[in-house]
């Protein structure tokens, strides 16, 4: 169930974070991100974005990731 | 480091490297093998093949580097080669002895992550902390003493980029310090039970239950958490700082800096393949040149002389004519990946190519195919994405190549007014301009449609990894400048060089006999062979867009190289070639002019039919060296042949178009 003070990691502005709470979508990307290591009660930041607004740079778990704003948007996180 | 808890029999022969993509795995594995290595593809997938002989004397010990991969679930192709090759499934590739896990020294969180799923598999492992040296500046201190109490494996710290750096692992590999994963160490995924010990039989299983129970997150997310136990375990700082790379990345990925330090780049890439290229590009063309005379003077005239020196030199001279920019692109790619800097620009203009249904990463390669489509179409392996390489591969052929300037410049020259329009634009020039940016539209119009006829044949993520900036190994670059040239000539050149010689063929039999240096005569014998006949007998196929046989010669003769149009047109028309070579393209430029068509005083070269040939050979592939590479690195016959036949139909297409419009 998506909370309401849940919100998607491509809504986020550069420099803001929070901690992933799910992921729902494409059950293939899910896995993907998972993979990646969006898992929830992680860590995940907005580095920066790319001129037109998408890619997202992300950072997760030390690493940081170039990510779709449609992959970005199959995050859910709690803000802050 | 600890005494590893067990260690495998020391004859181990064949050993796997595995890594995410990123962790400097490759220039390990080249730092490891140097020039002993072979590089090809699996069968029926284009994932790179790469295998080597270990060097420092270690005696019999063969490296298999996998694709880099995120996991072992085996949703890509790529996934799918490392596991069967760990399983010792995938055909031709006997199961490897051993496996090297590579691990990001710095961020270990993805490498545990492959590590606990090649744990399952079953093979003696070691696990190689990479980069332990940007992991100590960084501050990012893992514990390997205490990774291999948690593991249960052996673990080795090494430095990729550096001869001496990797010797802790060859040290581990001669001794085949090796351990075999226990089964109390493997994570426990809740809800899964009566799995075999590890063992290729235990993944497969793990696979069924995983997706008969649709518990791929569930999987996921408990191998993190036991990553994360791990680490709780090993790591006792934090994770590494980005202070150097945060700098960079505060210039080059500024909003407005950015965006011109990527046109800076990419215009240093293109006019290092497009003008560096010239120079060594002449010395191969002049060395051919040089070797078919003297081999021609010794020979006696005849048959066999003009077949080794016309039909097999000049085809050798095809083939390493290209290696210069094969050549300088890769090295630009080279330092571009091992950089970092790769990664940046596919973010950079990633919402861009997109439009047309591909990514960032097409950039370079469709960039590079403005100069050759030959060293563009390699530069497609640096895609990961296997649909989005296709398509690259597809429409690079369509930017306009360096090889049609000449062709577009006899033509314009010859028939476009040379006036100004709009009082300061020339239009000659204009014209060139339109085929150049007719080129590209097609090419993207091309993309966008062949993308959405391969939708849904596999979800793309588009999720890249942006690695901090890393400064690149020489020793790595150059290796891997040595392994893309000679597998070029050895693939693509063999087939590159039997299709000239077939074209060569076509071209010169039957042959008239004492021709001499008289033009017409030689003329009349270019039109007595198997080219000008075929040139006849496509007439009817070729006259509605306003070409006659001559031309058809033409157009056979330009499958060695576009280019090959304009001196096929000297023979056709009987031009006296001299020393000056603008000279003699005026000299084509007015037989051109006074051509008329067979039995009537029509000129051959209207304007509509200059303009009909100008489209037809900005799309046509009139270029078999683009058809043996893309055959080479598409594998398939299919894609191969669709290419042409589809590029060969779209040009007759247009160019009739374009002649019924302009007539």
């Amino acid at each position: 169930m998506i909370k309401p003070y849940d919100i998607a990691l491509s809504d986020l502005a550069a420099g803001a974070g929070g901690t992933v709470v799910t992921l729902e979508g494409d059950p293939e990307l899910r896995v993907r991100l998972l993979e990646f290591g969006f898992c929830p009660e992680t860590r995940v930041r907005v580095v920066r974005r790319a001129p037109f607004g998408c890619p997202l740079e992300v950072e997760v778990g030390g690493s940081r990731f170039s990510l779709r704003a449609e992959a970005a948007s199959s995050v859910r996180i709690r803000h802050g | 480091m600890a005494e590893p808890r067990a260690r495998a029999s020391s004859d181990a022969r064949t050993i796997a490297l595995l890594g995410n993509p990123n962790v400097g795995k490759t220039s390990l594995f080249n730092q490891l093998t140097g020039l002993r290595q072979k590089v090809g593809n699996y069968p029926g997938v284009t994932v790179e093949r790469r295998e080597g002989r270990l060097s420092a004397g270690i005696g019999d010990l063969s490296l298999i580097d996998l694709p880099g991969v995120n996991s072992l679930a085996a949703r890509a192709p790529d996934e799918q080669v490392a596991v069967d090759v760990l399983a010792g499934t995938q055909a031709g590739v006997t199961r490897p002895d051993g496996v090297v896990v590579v691990i990001d020294a710095s961020r270990p969180r993805r490498g545990l992550f492959l590590t606990s799923q090649v744990m399952e598999l079953g093979l003696p492992t070691i696990v190689c902390l990479n980069m332990v040296d940007e992991a100590r500046r960084d501050g990012a201190i893992v514990d390997a003493g205490e990774l291999e109490e948690v593991l249960g494996l052996p673990v080795v710290g090494t430095v990729g980029t550096k001869v001496r750096g990797v010797r802790p692992l060859s040290e581990a590999l001669s001794t085949g310090a090796l351990g075999m994963p226990h089964e109390d160490r493997l994570v426990d995924v809740p809800g899964i039970q009566g799995l075999p010990s590890p063992s290729p039989e235990r993944w497969a299983r793990l696979r069924e239950v995983v997706d008969a129970g649709d518990l791929a997150d569930h999987e996921a997310t408990t191998r993190y958490t036991w990553v994360r136990s791990v680490l709780d375990r090993v790591q006792s700082q934090r994770n590494a700082t980005r202070g150097g790379s945060d700098r960079i990345d505060a210039v080059l990925l500024h909003p407005i800096v950015g965006p011109l330090a990527f046109l800076a780049v990419m215009g240093a890439v293109f006019q290092g393949v497009f003008a560096l290229a010239d120079a060594p590009i002449g010395w191969i063309e002049s060395a051919v040149g040089a070797c078919g005379q003297g081999v021609g003077s010794v020979m006696p005239d005849g048959l066999f002389s003009a077949f080794v020196v016309d039909g097999v030199i000049a085809g050798v001279g095809g083939v390493l004519v290209f290696l210069p920019q094969i050549l300088i692109l890769f090295f630009f790619i080279g330092l571009l990946e091992d950089s970092g800097y790769m990664t940046r620009a596919a973010f950079l203009v990633d919402r861009p190519m997109r439009a047309i249904g591909l990514s960032g990463r097409a950039f370079i390669p469709l960039l590079s195919s403005f100069a050759c489509a030959v060293p563009g179409i390699l530069a497609t392996r640096s895609i990961e994405d296997r649909r989005e390489r296709l398509i690259t591969t597809m429409v690079a052929p369509l930017m306009t190549c360096s090889a049609r300037l000449p062709v577009y410049s006899i033509l314009i020259v010859a028939f476009i007014p040379q006036q100004t329009v709009l009082g300061f634009l020339g239009l000659q020039g204009l014209v060139m301009l339109g085929l150049y940016l007719f080129g590209m539209a097609l090419g993207a119009l091309a993309a966008f449609f062949i993308d959405r006829a391969l939708r849904r044949a596999g979800l793309q993520s588009g999720i890249l990894e942006m690695a901090p900036y890393r400064m690149p190994g020489v020793r790595s670059v150059v290796i891997r400048l040595w392994v893309r040239g000679s597998q070029f000539v050895k693939s693509a050149g063999t087939v590159i060089l039997l299709m000239s010689i077939v074209v060569w063929g076509l071209m010169t039999f039957p042959r008239t006999e004492d021709v001499g240096d008289d033009p017409v005569a030689r003329a009349e014998a270019q039109a007595n062979t198997a080219a000008g006949r075929i040139g006849k007998f496509i007439e009817p196929a070729i006259e509605p867009l306003g070409y006659d046989w001559r031309i058809g010669i033409g157009l056979l003769g330009s499958l060695a190289a576009r280019e090959v149009f304009v001196s096929t047109m000297n023979v056709v028309y009987a031009v006296e070639e001299t020393e000056d070579e603008g000279a003699t393209a005026r000299g084509v430029g007015r037989a051109m002019d006074r051509a008329r068509w067979d039995g009537s005083d029509r000129p051959v070269y209207d304007l509509a039919t200059v303009l009909s040939l100008l489209v037809f050979y900005a799309i046509a592939l009139q270029c078999l060296s683009t058809v043996a590479v893309v055959y080479r690195e598409t594998g398939s016959v299919a894609w191969t042949v669709g290419q042409f036949a589809g590029l060969t139909a779209l040009a007759w297409l247009c160019a009739w178009l374009t002649y019924i419009v302009a007539i």
